[in-house]
């Protein structure tokens, strides 16, 4: 049976049990009329024959369906011919995507040997094997399940309580996810980093001046050693950063200021919203809008002004980078210069400051932690981002402190990294790995000093 | 210091600084203005740019074909077995639809040269024409085909501007095929021949200023060669004999690049001076080649090309045949232009030309692309389509929409009504607050790792991306959710448990429902930012050119971001408007839907 | 008059009853002084021999909302006025209008005539950075600057640019501090943030900060309402020594702050001035039915 067949089939046997659990609790009691006599409402005793049901089946289906393909492969492999099994991983990994092409009625690389052959209709035979008893166990396990809890049901069940602490707990489970996602982002990160700080050491990695990955493609070539050296990356990320700043800071701070200080009702409604729209505008619309308008445009102005400016320029990308940051930086500090109490003004005015005077002088620095938290999560954003960098700026890791050349960020050759072709066990690949694994730290050590710098200016004044 | 004293002074003082303070005020204000202003500045030249770009792409240019549909070349068999159909030459009837608008076009290069004015996918449209009406089978009938991307360019005036002046004068063409004279009684061609000086000079100027750098690059090369020199007479004279070698290594290379820089100065020079010469000749013959804008002549219903002007008239290739030798009175015969010149362009003058044609004759017309919306990708601009990316998008969403939101609603039920305050419930808040802030790209990463590499589910499936953007949007889910439940004021909570309700049912039945539109407005903008979202799609493999409809979540697609994004890298001018024209879609899209939650923030709101 | 406190309030009930002689006329004014213009009816003499401040026919209002009804009042040289009444019955507003300060406040609009010696504050062309200067303000909670101690001090001798010099800034803020009698106190510790005092340190520093750019109307806005009655003690004692240079209008819930530190006493009572006299007149002889309800405890 079809996966998704599966899970229709079972979802109708989950709505039968309901019923039937209903049915059978208002039975014990004889009845619509007699329904208080019983623990529960009748919908409980329902959903309690529905989770006996459903539940043990759909998680027994999905680890199966989460650890088949790796199982079937095993076992395909451990099958295999002697002198297949002896290949090394790589070419194992190949021989295992042939026979995974053969079998699913792909073109394959070259002639099928016997022994491939043999191996993809072995691997067919399990896939079909094991669709047979995932479906069997399943649907099993739910009429079993479904069994039990009907036959439990009798007035005095608690069906109200075990169906609650069902509940609960699939809420509990629910909010660990988010833990489980961030350790799944450190370890699948990390492990990959560690194999490439195998092949690569670390400190080559980390104060490397030359990043050259794509010489490393075959073993045989020269220079295969590649060059993974990750100071340029870092320098080319900080460097579109801090334009993105320049542009996003004052721009973003000095607009929330005049919007929170001294635009009239109208105008901020107004205006607020949609300076709020560069916030919604995909990145990608900004890599776009990059590449084709304003790389060009400092071209443009570069020549007029006898500079070369590359049509990858740190400078378009930056720019356009601190444009989607405005919004970011400005509700930031909107939130926060509204979180200074009015009496602060009060007491500025009071002493005959002028408006600009009590924003420079009491606002501003009494807002700053706010603020400079604000500006720290912005900078994480900045250097997170991917698709504008991917599309403005370059691909040349180039050390270099000049806004108008071409350089590359970590998230950049991060994607040219993986898209496309990979193998799993080359440093280039691996390379992205730990090259994530650097940016993963990096912004969460800045997430995590700001959300704390904000929630103690917070508390500051609540 | 006693107060009588202080305070003529402190009014004194203020007297004399408030203007300038005053000025400080204006000027802060006028900085905070500024910003506001350019903020919004970027929104406008932002939507501006792209519309401007891209409106057009909802339009297609098609062309009318008188096509013959040929039973004998369709379906020899006259069986009208589908098979059969599908399989024919429908490309051959376009060709010969063709050669009886263009008659006079001989030679193979030069059919192949016309067929370029046609789409490459107008054989499949007929196709499925014939498919879906066999009775067309013997018929002649005119057809609307798309236009090839380059004409589309063109009429949409991307490729040259044309500029057409009236003729002075009788003009007289001596010949109505090949390689022709036109001659005239004035000197219609002064104009253009002017011009054409006009930019000679230009360009000679642009030239001598690349030279002029060239000598410069030359004499710093010389000057370090200088230095070089020395350092090895130093070093000899030291006995440093490594260095020696090392210097005099460079100084190889210096020479190697000194002699590239003196082949292209003498290059340039007599370039330069070519320039300036035809340019300073007054009258004579002047060669027109393909750096300069096009001159032509419409005369007698025909287009001649001009190779070489002079004051007496032009000489060249006919690109139109003429009607006739007749000569042409004043205000009957005309200049044409191709303003940019032909060497910078992709449609050649030729195949301008066959389109004027077209165009005199009312074949070519904007018709709305509603294969924009349907088709998937595509090499050829004209068929591509987002159709497949919105598919993917959709079930990418859908799958986001499905687990994000069940899961990101119960996360946030269990923190803010049920959790206990412990360290543990402590870390999963600061797990959730800082999973929102961290990069996408790393959350494309992990499903990478985990999904593809672990799970072995196929790379580009949209269920992958579902999951991913599930991981992503969860964490925004979660926090506007628990701000919708903490707004539901204790009181409703207690109402409830006071009439012996359960906790959960208390929830269940009172809170959520009343926390219901902030959790649908942060879940919306959550989608909204998931239906935007390119990076972490790039690293699951979405990124392929997929030119079929996805039929299921495990069917390779792409997502309309990630199409975008394909489509700027795509070399072809054409898909600069396709691009527009998709980003315009999506933002449509997220447009939509943001004003769905805000409207759902406006109806639903209420203060406790 | 009357007709609007009958249908302001039930509490006013009483007032109907009231005969004319309840409402003498100002007698002091004589109505060539105020033209044409209406008199409020308050009782008291509204005027003072040398006044610093005069309101004439004040009105205030919060969007639809009247706040301040036709006020009028003198605030005379080196005195301290005080002003009760019940919450919300629009003293600090009033109080608020005398710099100005409700200018911040959106949908406030304010009419009739303030002066300050000769200058109508409310007029367009005055400038309200003097204004403020010489009309300081102390608020309802010690609001200073999140600054050094000294910061605080030298905030308005710095805006400003009072100070030539470094010493004449460090004269301008000792010579506040001991005024404010901060001074002893803090010496030490001048570069420390202001928020780190007590409550009490902190309203002396925020009077400090307001002495320091040498304003001639102090407005105190219920100064002690967030202190202990130690603290409060203190900052009565500093009141009362800064009459000596000062014209100071206290704003106070409290009834014996008002009789501790005042030498007049307004009673407020929904937006309009009911009484005005000596202190010790108010409250041992009030003449207004409505403030005798207020001093006797009544209501309030």
């Amino acid at each position: 049976m079809q996966p998704s067949l599966l899970i229709i089939v079972l979802l109708a046997l989950v709505a039968m049990a309901y019923h039937l659990g209903r049915h059978r609790s208002i039975a014990t009691v004889g009845g619509i009329r007699s329904v208080p006599r019983l623990h529960s409402l009748p919908c409980y005793y329902g959903a309690y024959t529905a989770i006996w049901c459903g539940i043990p089946a759909f998680l027994v289906l999905g680890l199966w369906l989460a650890f088949e393909p790796n199982i079937i492969t095993i076992l395909v492999v451990a099958d295999l011919p002697e002198e297949l099994r002896q290949l090394a991983p790589e070419r194992l990994n190949l021989v295992v995507n042939d026979i995974k092409n053969l079998a699913g009625g792909n073109i394959v690389t070259g002639v099928a040997s016997p022994g491939v052959q043999a191996a993809a209709d072995h691997f067919i035979s399990l896939e079909n094997t094991s669709a047979a008893a995932l479906s069997l166990v399943v649907l099993a396990l739910g009429i079993l399940g479904m069994g039990a809890a009907w036959s439990r049901i009798s007035p005095g069940l608690r069906a109200r309580n075990a169906v609650e602490r069902t509940v609960k707990v699939l809420l509990i489970v629910s909010s660990t996810i988010a833990v489980f996602t961030t350790l799944g982002i450190v370890l699948s990160v990390l492990f990959e980093a560690i194999r490439f700080f195998k092949i690569i050491p670390i400190t080559d990695f980390l104060f490397g001046l030359d990043w050259s990955p794509q010489m490393s493609i075959r073993a045989d070539q020269v220079g295969s050693s590649g060059a993974f050296g990750a100071v340029p990356l870092f320098a080319g990320t900080l460097l579109i950063s801090l334009i993105a700043m320049l542009v996003a800071v004052p721009i973003g701070l000095m607009s929330a200021i005049y919007l929170s200080e001294y635009a009239n009702r109208h105008f901020r409604a107004l205006a607020k919203p949609l300076l709020e729209i560069l916030a919604g505008i995909p990145t990608v619309v900004y890599g776009f809008f990059a590449a084709l308008t304003v790389a060009p445009f400092f071209r443009g102005i570069g020549e007029s002004m006898g500079l070369t400016v590359s049509s990858e320029s740190a400078l378009a990308a930056g720019v356009v980078m601190g444009i989607m940051i405005i919004p970011f930086v400005s509700s930031l500090s909107d939130d926060v210069i509204n979180a200074v109490p009015q009496s602060m003004r009060d007491g500025s005015y009071a002493l005959g400051a002028t408006k600009s005077e009590t924003v420079r002088r009491v606002i501003i620095p009494a807002a700053l932690p706010g603020i400079v938290g604000g500006v720290l999560l912005a900078v994480s954003r900045a250097i997170g981002e991917t698709m504008i960098v991917v599309m403005a700026a370059g691909l040349s890791a180039k050390l270099t402190a000049n806004p108008l050349e071409a350089v590359t960020t970590v998230t950049v050759q991060i994607v040219t990294l993986l898209v496309g072709d990979q193998e799993f066990d080359s440093p280039k690949t691996l390379a992205a790995f730990a090259l994530g694994l650097m940016l993963f730290i990096v912004t969460l050590i800045l997430n995590i000093v700001a959300l704390h710098v904000v929630r103690k200016y917070r508390e500051q004044y609540e | 210091m006693s107060i009588a004293e202080h305070k003529p002074r402190t009014l004194d003082i203020l007297e004399r600084t408030l203007k300038k303070r005053y000025a400080a005020e204006r000027r802060f204000r006028y900085y905070g203005l500024a910003a506001v202003v350019s903020g919004l500045a970027f929104v406008s030249l932002l939507f501006i740019s792209i519309v401007a770009n891209g409106y057009t792409a909802f339009f297609q240019t098609a062309i009318k074909l008188d096509i013959a549909f040929n039973a004998g070349q369709i379906d020899p068999e006259g069986k009208r077995a589908p098979a059969v159909l599908a399989r024919a030459d429908y490309d051959a009837l376009i060709r010969e639809a063709l050669q009886g608008l263009y008659p006079e076009v001989k030679g193979r290069s030069a059919k192949r040269e016309l067929k370029k004015v046609i789409s490459s996918g107008a054989g499949f449209q007929l196709r499925e024409r014939v498919l879906g009406n066999p009775g067309l089978i013997g018929g002649k009938q005119a057809v609307w085909v798309a236009a090839d991307d380059e004409i589309d360019v063109l009429i949409k005036g991307g490729a040259t501007d044309i500029e057409t002046y009236p003729g002075e004068g009788i003009a007289s063409p001596t010949g109505v095929e090949g390689e022709i004279k036109v001659l005239l009684t004035t000197n219609s061609f002064n104009a253009v021949l002017n011009e054409v000086k006009e930019s000679l000079l230009r360009k000679a100027a642009k030239a001598e200023k690349g030279l002029g750098l060239a000598e410069e690059t030359l004499a710093r090369v010389d000057a370090e060669i200088a230095v070089i020199d020395k350092r090895v007479e130093q070093e000899t004279a030291a006995g440093n004999l490594g260095l020696v070698a090392e210097q005099n290594a460079a100084r190889q290379n210096l020479l190697a690049e000194r002699e590239g820089l003196a082949g292209k100065i003498a290059t340039k020079a007599t370039e330069v001076a070519d320039l300036r010469r035809r340019a300073e000749t007054p009258g004579g013959d002047e060669a027109l080649s393909g750096e300069l804008p096009s001159y032509l002549v419409r005369i007698n219903g025909g287009l001649v090309k001009a190779a070489s002007v002079n004051n007496s008239g032009i000489s060249g290739q006919v690109l139109l045949p003429l009607s006739s030798t007749k000569g042409a009175a004043k205000g009957s015969w005309e200049i044409v232009k191709f303003a940019t010149p032909e060497g910078d362009r992709r449609t050649k003058d030729q195949l301008i030309a066959w389109v004027m044609r077209l165009q005199e004759q009312g074949r070519i017309e904007q018709q709305f692309n509603t294969n924009f919306f349907t088709s998937g990708d595509s090499r050829e601009p004209e068929q591509a389509g987002i159709g497949g990316a919105v598919l993917g998008s959709l079930y990418t969403l859908l799958v986001t929409l499905a687990l994000s939101f069940p899961i990101g609603v119960a996360a946030a039920v269990y923190l803010e009504e049920f959790a206990p305050k412990n360290k543990w419930v402590d870390l999963i808040e600061v797990n959730i607050n800082n999973l929102a802030a961290v990069p996408s790209i790393v959350f494309g990463l992990l499903g990478l790792a985990v999904f593809i590499n672990f799970f072995g589910i196929p790379r580009s499936a949209p269920l992958v991306g579902g999951l991913v953007l599930t991981l992503m949007t969860l964490p925004t889910i979660i926090i506007a959710s628990r701000s919708a439940l903490k707004s539901v004021p204790p009181s409703i909570r207690e109402a409830a448990l006071g009439v012996g309700a359960s906790h959960l049912q208390a929830v269940t039945h009172h809170v959520l429902p009343l926390a219901m539109p902030g959790i649908l407005t942060g879940a919306i903008i959550g989608m909204a930012r998931a239906l935007g979202e390119t990076a972490p799609l790039l690293m699951i493999g979405m990124v392929a050119f997929i030119v079929d409809l996805p039929g299921s979540l495990l069917d390779p697609a792409t997502a309309l971001p990630v199409q975008i994004y394909l489509w700027v890298d795509s070399p072809e001018r054409a898909f600069v408007e396709k691009t527009s024209a998709a980003i315009m879609v999506l933002l449509t899209f997220l447009i939509v839907m943001n004003a769905i939650a805000v409207y759902l923030r406006k109806k639903f709101e209420r203060r406790w | 008059m009357i007709a609007v406190f009958e249908t302001r309030s039930p509490i006013m009930d009483n007032s109907i009853a009231m005969n004319e002689s309840d409402f003498p006329r100002n007698t002091g004014i004589s109505s060539d002084a105020l033209g044409e213009r209406k008199i409020s009816g308050t009782v008291g003499e509204i005027q003072v021999q040398d006044p610093r401040m005069t309101c004439r026919n004040v009105d205030v209002f919060y969007g639809n909302k009247h706040a301040i009804i036709d006020v009028s009042l003198d605030i005379g040289k080196n005195e301290v006025i005080a002003m009760i009444g019940p919450s919300g019955c629009g003293k600090s507003t009033f109080l608020r209008c005398l710099n100005r300060m409700n200018d911040t406040i959106e949908g406030c609009r304010v009419s009739g005539q303030i002066q300050l010696e000769d200058q109508d504050i409310y007029d367009p062309r005055l400038d309200v950075v003097p204004l403020r200067v010489q009309v300081g303000m102390v608020f309802q909670k010690p609001n200073p600057f999140p600054k050094s101690i000294y910061e605080n001090v030298a905030y308005g001798p710095r805006i400003h640019g009072l100070a030539g010099n470094k010493t004449d800034l460090d004269e301008i803020v000792e010579t506040s501090l001991r005024k404010a009698g901060l001074w002893e106190e803090v010496k030490d510790r001048l570069d420390q943030p202001g928020t780190g005092l007590s409550g009490g340190q902190q309203q002396r520093l925020c009077i400090a900060r307001t002495i320091a750019v040498s304003p001639e109307v102090i407005l105190m806005d219920e100064p002690c309402s967030a202190l202990d009655p130690i603290a409060t003690a203190k900052v009565e004692e500093l009141i009362d020594e800064l009459r000596e240079h000062y014209t100071i209008a206290i704003v106070t819930h409290s009834m014996q702050q008002a009789a501790r530190v005042s030498q007049r006493t307004a009673y407020f009572h929904l937006g309009n001035l009911v009484e005005v006299g000596e202190t010790t007149q108010i409250f041992t002889n009030p003449r207004h039915r409505l403030t005798e309800d207020y001093i006797t405890g009544r209501f309030g």
